[in-house]
């Protein structure tokens, strides 16, 4: 089981694949996402997010607000600007 | 050479310098068509992401956010139109601009005041040419929009739509976007749509409930929407100012590829003329010659 993660911006799509951990900073502090969590919906402050690939890797991005949302596996972050 | 002649070959030196300039015209539009086209396809899944958020939070949430609810007794309504900043694209600005007049009749005839917000120079000039009241303009970047420029608009459009429109002059109860749909290279179309209050789908029982889940909100869904409203109305407004400028480059490459082939006819048919005339001046000229020879060989046969 993984999760189908989007990271996107109204410019580009940042990155999108499949990722078995998940996490960013809301307003009301860090989130881990795992598989099966159930369906919420965030608001995020700047900070980072942590997306933990399925071959492994971890990639980060800096993040300027934006939301986050979970539904069955599948994870998407919209956000003004990621790099 | 005949006076005719010369004016034939001036005409057709002007038409071919025209012709140089509406050519490369025609190309450089070709070029940004395809880059407009990108940046709308790469706005994309912000856009359709947002949409989806948007109404499952709307939907599943009881909160009466100032946003999604219409006015009682709404006073006055905003039209943004989007046109281009230069011409020489045919009927793109004017279509979008008419397409403001009709929307705008159509308001005062429902008894609602209407303020104007124009982006591109070529709306604010038209508004300005007949003295009307602007309540926002923007120019500048109609042919490649920034996020930052599509915040700047959907920031004074919310700003005003907060405001409470029957105290304050500025206010709006109601927002309309005029945009140049992209639909495909030949086919560009001026459409009107209602923004604000937002048209959220009632999906309550009978909704596809496989589809929106009932999300847990955090920190609450009264909060997520006043986060998530905002950037909403930046996505459609960037959304439809990218398509827009799609829409103006296709435009302005198809009226600047008439011109090219208006004046590849113009010259056909000037060097026709100009042939014809150079053609008459020859055969004029054997005549006086012949004519001349004539006159003095008669002129010397008479004397012997």
């Amino acid at each position: 089981m993984a999760l189908n993660v989007e990271l996107v911006s109204p410019t580009q799509q940042v990155w999108s694949g499949q990722a078995t951990f998940v996490s960013a900073r809301t307003i009301e502090g860090d989130l881990g996402v795992l598989p099966g969590h159930a369906p919420l919906f965030g608001v995020l402050v700047d900070g980072a997010v942590s997306i933990k690939s399925v071959d492994g890797t971890t990639k980060e991005f800096n993040v300027q607000g934006g939301f986050l949302s979970v539904s069955n596996d599948r994870v998407s972050i919209l956000t003004e600007s990621a790099n | 050479m005949g006076a005719q002649l010369r004016i034939y070959r001036r005409r057709m030196r002007s038409v071919k310098a025209t012709k140089k300039i509406t050519k490369a015209m025609e190309l450089i539009s070709a070029s940004r068509i395809v880059k407009a086209q990108q940046r709308v396809a790469a706005s994309t899944p912000y856009a359709n992401e947002l949409t989806r958020a948007v109404s499952a939070v709307a939907s599943f949430s009881s909160t009466n956010h100032p946003l999604t609810t219409p006015s009682e007794n709404p006073k006055r309504a905003a039209i943004l139109i989007i046109s281009a900043d230069r011409g020489m694209a045919g009927a793109y600005s004017n279509n979008a601009i008419k397409e403001g007049e009709q929307l705008a009749a159509m308001i005062r005839e429902r008894g609602l005041e209407v303020s104007n917000y124009l982006v591109g120079r070529k709306a604010v000039n038209y508004y300005k040419f007949r003295n009307r009241d602007i309540a926002g303009s923007w120019t500048g970047f109609s042919d490649n929009p920034t996020y930052e420029n599509a915040k700047e608009v959907a920031e004074a459009l919310i700003s005003a739509f907060i405001a409470d429109a029957q105290t304050d002059n500025a206010g709006v109860d109601e927002i309309h976007i005029i945009f140049t749909e992209f639909k495909s290279m030949l086919t560009q179309n001026a459409m009107a749509k209602r923004m604000l209050p937002l048209e959220v789908i009632e999906s309550s029982a009978p909704a596809p409930s496989g589809l929106l889940p009932m999300y847990e909100f955090e920190p609450n869904a009264a909060e997520v929407l006043n986060a998530l409203l905002p950037r909403y109305i930046e996505a459609r407004i960037f959304n439809a100012m990218l398509q827009s400028a799609a829409s103006e480059h296709a435009a302005r490459r198809r009226a600047m590829k008439s011109a090219t082939d208006n004046a590849d006819d113009l010259i056909k048919s000037l060097t026709r003329l100009a042939n014809a005339a150079r053609q008459a001046e020859i055969t004029q000229e054997i005549s006086e010659i012949v004519g001349g020879a004539d006159a003095l060989a008669s002129a010397s046969a008479g004397s012997e």
